[in-house]
């Protein structure tokens, strides 16, 4: 049933099928994130308490969920790359580390600038923060053992055992707001209840997750597009490719 | 639109500070991760496309060498 998923194990079928998606992802993710982000800023009505401020939800909310979306799908590709030794979902964990150490980084910024008015301060070595500056930590420990090797392979490998390890944080960092008392708030959206803020000011949240999330498939691709053909240089395909563009 | 002019929505109800700084920050970082990513693309063309002229080369070298053996 999912044999025609086999010849996708091919890097240059698995380039190709990236190099189609691309413009898809790239023109979608421009055209959601405008209408998201134009929405937050200018639409989106004033919150009682917070005032205008407010507003840094619609970056903060995105990039901090998807920033562990991210760190899954790398600890899941890490997982596939270890059991079966396919070369391409190395790859693919290697695109997306600096894209999750990006939006890390943009989560814990954005968060400190949102602290200063409505907290008083920008850090608190609470349970949620810290377990999720740790998070940042095991990304740039990630990259830097992706680069610390010139053997793909190994470097692949060292990479992948911190990934595993530390995919334990992550239901550290979701769970933080519940099994410890933190500054943080808890979950604005959730799955199963009513989400805690009205529906004018949902939706451009939720356009704006959508976005960020096309968003970071676009990078992904690019990223992905890369370690391919750097694992790959020496191979018949891409030196075609490489004559056939720099001519 | 919840502002009334221009310039109201620039002030963000005094609070324009912190939210242009946030919004700032995250599109620039995420620009530089775009561009980054873009250059590194044309980088490795030109890394693998040296690398080919560079064997080109040697095998044209060997080849000739061959040649001129007695």
């Amino acid at each position: 049933m999912w044999k025609w998923l086999h010849p996708y194990a091919k890097p240059e079928r698995s380039y190709q099928l990236a190099s189609t998606l691309l413009p898809w992802f790239t023109i979608s993710s421009i055209i959601v994130l405008i209408i998201g982000v134009v929405w937050a800023l200018a639409f989106a009505p004033v919150d009682i308490y917070q005032k205008d401020y407010y507003r840094i939800i619609y970056i903060h909310v995105p990039a901090a969920t998807l920033s562990m979306s991210v760190y899954m799908a790398m600890a899941s590709a890490t997982f596939i790359g270890m059991v079966w030794q396919l070369k391409l979902s190395d790859a693919a964990a290697a695109a997306m580390a600096p894209i999750g150490a990006t939006l890390t980084t943009i989560a814990l910024v954005t968060g400190a600038i949102w602290g200063a008015p409505s907290w008083g301060t920008s850090w608190v070595w609470d349970a949620r923060l810290t377990s999720y500056l740790i998070l940042l930590f095991i990304y740039l420990g990630i990259i830097a053992l992706q680069n610390a090797f010139e053997d793909k392979v190994l470097a692949s490998r060292a990479a992948g055992i911190l990934t595993i390890v530390g995919a334990v944080n992550i239901p550290i960092i979701k769970y933080s707001v519940e099994w410890w008392n933190t500054l943080h708030q808890g979950a604005t959206i959730s799955k199963f209840e009513q989400p805690s803020m009205g529906d004018d000011m949902l939706y451009p949240l939720l356009i704006n997750l959508f976005g960020f999330a096309l968003m970071i498939a676009a990078l992904s691709i690019v990223r992905f597009r890369n370690e391919v053909l750097a694992r790959d240089s020496m191979r018949p395909w891409v030196k075609e490719l490489v004559a056939k563009e720099c001519k | 639109m919840h502002f009334s002019n221009f310039a109201d929505f620039i002030d963000m109800g005094g609070y324009g500070f912190y939210v242009w700084l946030a919004y700032g920050i995250t599109f620039g970082l995420l620009l530089i991760l775009t561009l980054s990513s873009i250059f590194k693309r044309k980088s490795l063309f030109k890394e693998i496309n040296a690398k080919q002229r560079r064997d080109e080369k040697l095998q044209k070298l060997r080849a000739g060498n061959k040649n001129h053996e007695p």
